[in-house]
């Protein structure tokens, strides 16, 4: 499969690897033009939505297509409260994210018990839903097709954080900081307990996880986080339409968490920087961008089903983990 | 009542393109496990193929033989050409990925869907286009207070035939015994000699065949196309095989055609824009309410 | 008379029905402290659906399940672990792509309290947590030999010791009753005679009571101390193992009329 380093080398680069990555990402901002940090915070974006969808789906292995409704609830949420209230963006952040929690909550106690395609299947349908919502403008709120315009920028006192690279800084501050949080709860009873679930559930039931409560955990959690994004998306854009959260968003989250790697916090940054970077780097080809996306999938696939950096090396390859599922399922 | 009727007819309508593209889905999820994401796609491809035929060939086809060879004509390109494009995606894009698991299968089926669909947009163009209206038969009938098209009863009872065709296939005759078989127990059935390749060709042409089809009479009825609508079929028609049991081939026709008539008098009578929240509404509370589908499917799990 | 605290396990007129099927009907158990029970019967006659049942899996369309004098009809599975009783699965259930250390860790679950926010802030309880489960998870493996292979994926290894790690699993939770649903098939004669052994000591070391579901007739007479016998969802016979050897109605069943 991969090369193996010798040991100390491999060590060895583990331990300058972080600090590096750490100096790059700082560094990054001052040397590249506007442009460009704009593309780094979208990286940082669908990090954060990387991160909140693999709770649900790297963790505890629950096949949710419709994340993109819970980023909406987020981004919405900002949008509404700061241009009808004034509450300042920042303060919403909090907001937005236990609204979107809330959410959550509400709408899939009810489904949470349902088998993992039709789990799928409710998870599309809820995002879909969001999103027609948002178009119909119920009770004037949402703005319609056209969205909710005019959403100040995220202040600290008089400190307003509106160019690129401070927009680039506040966001890539919350992925690092979810990435510890996430690494905590990975550690966790509560982590260990998911992963329990996602290889079997009558088994974690049956050394005494309470499987649904732990379930809906994770999709609160994950929704939390995603209405986070959705936050610190609608301070940058100061708009948010209902475009920016369909079923094709949700897919690209997905897609973000198995091709960086399942329940892999690397991974899934990894997946967000091939999926946000991608369209720029093949700009040149701009009309048949999407169709080599589509097949750089599929290829993907064949040759790297277990992600760009899975979670175990020879370990939880997703090749065999869903062989088993298949089998389980069938 | 007249409104009601009318739109009874045309939920029938749409309900039997649902239905129609349904069955491609029910089946090769039967089978494989696999959300096909592509599949809505053949359907668009076979409409845009029965457009390109349509519009080239007019001068033939519509002006010497009328516009119902016209139409069959498309549709026998359209189908014949997607089934030769069902067996080569499956072949190019699903078959190496299957030993790796269910999730990367679905991630595949999505980068082909997006192959596609940008496809027809690089060759036809990102905006809609129109079935040309000399290729439509323009045959008006008037049944006591209720005028209909004779388009529209020819298309309704081309799908009901179909369907009717469909579920006589599946339920009665040995092909369809083999893929019901594959699909309650792979190892079984093929223990009992039902050869699995075959089982996947025959899925693989049929149903993006039959949705190919069922493109080219979108085509007629609504006149208008877009590459996004492989997209949005799409859904409604994977809706409509949940809604019919999950692998219940049948199942997906009834589906089909129920999502159809309540979408339609969602519309008439609570409004047309929530008419897709009522829909996705209510196969959520069935999903609660009867997880297996309206009509059951075929699994269950021994612990 | 059957002094009323040492009935550890009992279930009253116990039925369940599978649509027309009745899967257990009207099933009378009494299980006793400290000893072990072996449930036999031809296959098909129920007893996995008694586990399932007892274990919470199923809820019996009749009847009652007391454990230690509750009452634990319908409670969900992970509510009766927490009560006090483990099971293991016919086909053995592990959590594969987890190493045997995390196998057995989970077991500690129900017995932990670390919630969310201990667990983000990474208390200095849930520290101490987390090194007390280490430490059960260590001796469970250790007990059951397993330590050597802690950080192997449960699916990598052998069959007969992914057997033991499912049983060093449920051990972990503390459980009082241990119910086992075939625990020696696919084994050998000589892990089996290895899993006996292991049955007896850890009742003497544990203070535990077994429930188990056997085929292999040496295992149920070598080591239980009582045999009930089912066949069509029914109790056909109860007793010692030697009575139940020699009883007509079980051979019968077993083998068919005319035997």
């Amino acid at each position: 499969m991969s090369a193996h380093l010798p040991v100390s080398l491999a060590a060895g680069l583990r331990r300058a690897g972080l600090p590096l990555v750490l100096a790059l990402f700082a560094v990054y901002p001052f040397a590249a033009g506007a442009y460009f940090v704009d593309v780094g915070f979208f990286f940082g974006i669908y990090a954060l939505l990387g991160l909140s969808l693999n709770i649900v789906l790297g963790e505890v292995g629950l096949y949710d297509l419709g994340h993109a409704g819970f980023y909406a609830i987020g981004a919405y949420t900002t949008a509404i409260l700061n241009t009808r209230f004034g509450i300042p963006v920042l303060l919403l952040l909090p907001v937005s994210a236990l609204a979107a929690g809330l959410f959550a909550y509400l709408v899939t106690s009810p489904v949470i018990h349902l088998r993992g395609d039709y789990l799928c299947i409710v998870t599309i349908g809820m995002g879909e839903i969001v999103r027609l919502a948002l178009i119909n403008n119920p009770f004037g709120l949402t703005g319609g097709p056209n969205g909710v315009y005019g959403i100040a920028a995220p202040s600290l006192g008089f400190w307003v954080l509106d160019s690129s690279r401070e927009h680039y800084f506040l966001v890539w501050i919350v992925v690092g900081l979810a990435i510890l949080a996430l690494r905590r709860l990975q550690r966790s009873r509560i982590g260990r307990a998911w992963n329990c679930i996602r290889e079997d559930e009558v088994a974690a039931q049956a050394t005494g996880i309470d499987v649904r409560r732990h379930k809906l955990l994770a999709f609160v959690l994950g929704a939390v986080l995603a209405g986070v994004a959705g936050n610190l998306y609608a301070g940058k854009l100061m708009v948010v339409s209902p475009e920016s959260f369909t079923f094709w968003e949700s897919c690209l989250m997905f897609c973000i968490v198995l091709i960086g790697g399942m329940g892999s916090v690397p991974g899934v940054v990894i997946g967000a920087a091939a999926i946000s970077l991608f369209p720029e780097i093949f700009r040149p080809f701009a009309t048949y961008r999407m169709v080599v996306f589509g097949l750089a999938m599929i290829l993907m696939m064949m040759f790297r089903p277990g992600g760009f950096w899975p979670r175990r090396r020879g370990g939880l390859e997703a090749r065999d983990l869903l062989a088993r599922l298949w089998r389980r399922h069938d | 009542m007249r409104v009601f009727l009318e739109q009874l007819i045309n939920g029938l309508t749409i309900g039997s393109f649902y239905g129609l593209i349904a069955l491609g889905y029910s089946m090769v999820y039967g089978v494989l496990k696999l959300i096909n994401f592509a599949h809505g796609d053949f359907f668009a491809l076979g409409s845009y193929l029965g457009y390109t035929l349509l519009v080239f060939a007019s001068a033939v086809l519509t002006t010497h033989l009328g516009p119902w060879t016209g139409m069959l004509a498309a549709m026998a390109v359209a189908a014949l050409s997607l089934a030769l494009v069902g067996v080569l995606v499956e072949r190019a894009a699903y078959r190496p990925i299957y030993p790796a698991g269910r999730l990367p299968a679905v991630v595949s089926a999505l980068g082909a869907s997006i192959i596609i669909q940008n496809l027809i947009m690089i060759v036809w163009g990102p905006r809609y286009q129109a079935y040309p209206a000399s290729a439509i038969p323009n045959l008006r009938l008037e049944v006591g207070a209720f005028g209909f098209t004779a388009l529209q009863l020819a298309i309704l009872g081309i799908s009901f035939a179909l369907m009717a065709g469909l579920y006589f296939l599946i339920q009665k005759t040995t092909w369809g015994a083999a893929v019901r078989a594959t699909a309650l127990d792979r190892d079984t059935a093929a223990l009992m000699g039902i050869n699995f390749s075959r089982v996947i060709r025959f899925i693989f042409t049929l149903g993006p065949a039959l949705g190919a089809l069922t493109g080219v009479m979108v085509g007629m009825y609504y006149r208008q196309i877009s590459f996004t609508m492989g997209w949005s079929y799409g859904l409604k028609a994977f809706t409509a095989t949940i809604l019919g049991g999950i692998g219940n081939i049948p199942g997906a026709m009834f589906g089909g055609l129920i999502l159809g008539v309540v979408e339609m008098l969602a519309s008439a009578y609570v409004s047309t824009a929530w008419k897709d929240v009522f829909v996705f509404l209510i196969l959520i509370l069935v999903l609660i309410f009867r997880p297996t589908g309206l009509f059951g499917e075929k699994v269950a799990e021994k612990v | 008379m059957t002094d009323p605290a040492q009935i550890v396990l009992e279930t009253t007129a116990l039925s369940k029905l599978f649509g027309g099927l009745t899967a257990v009907g009207e099933l009378d158990l009494k299980v006793l402290q400290g000893q072990i029970h072996s449930l036999i019967g031809p296959n098909g006659a129920g007893k996995t659906t008694v586990f399932n049942v007892v274990t919470g899996i199923y809820r019996p369309e009749r009847g009652r399940v007391l454990f230690e004098g509750q009452d634990i009809t319908g409670l969900k599975p992970h509510r009766i672990v927490e009560r006090g009783i483990a099971r293991t699965f016919q086909n053995i259930r592990l959590f594969s792509n987890l190493t045997c250390r995390e196998n057995v860790m989970a077991g500690r679950h129900c017995r932990t309290h670390a919630g969310l926010a201990a667990s983000l802030l990474a208390t200095r309880r849930q520290a101490a947590e987390e090194k007390a489960i280490l430490r059960d998870a260590e001796h469970r493996l250790r007990q059951v030999g397993l330590w050597d292979s802690r950080d192997e994926l449960a699916r990598n290894i052998a069959y007969g010791r992914q057997r033991q790690l499912e049983i060093a699993r449920a051990l972990a939770t503390a459980p009082r009753l241990l119910v086992l649903d075939e625990p020696s098939s696919g084994l050998n004669p000589r892990e089996t005679e290895d899993l006996m052994e292991f049955i007896r000591r850890i009742i003497r070391e544990e203070h535990l009571t077994v429930l188990l579901i056997e085929h292999d007739m040496n295992v149920v007479m070598g080591i239980s101390d009582r045999v009930t016998v089912m066949d069509g969802g029914r109790k056909i016979a109860e007793g010692l193992p030697r009575e139940i050897y020699r009883d007509p109605v079980v051979i019968e069943a077993y083998l068919g009329a005319g035997a």
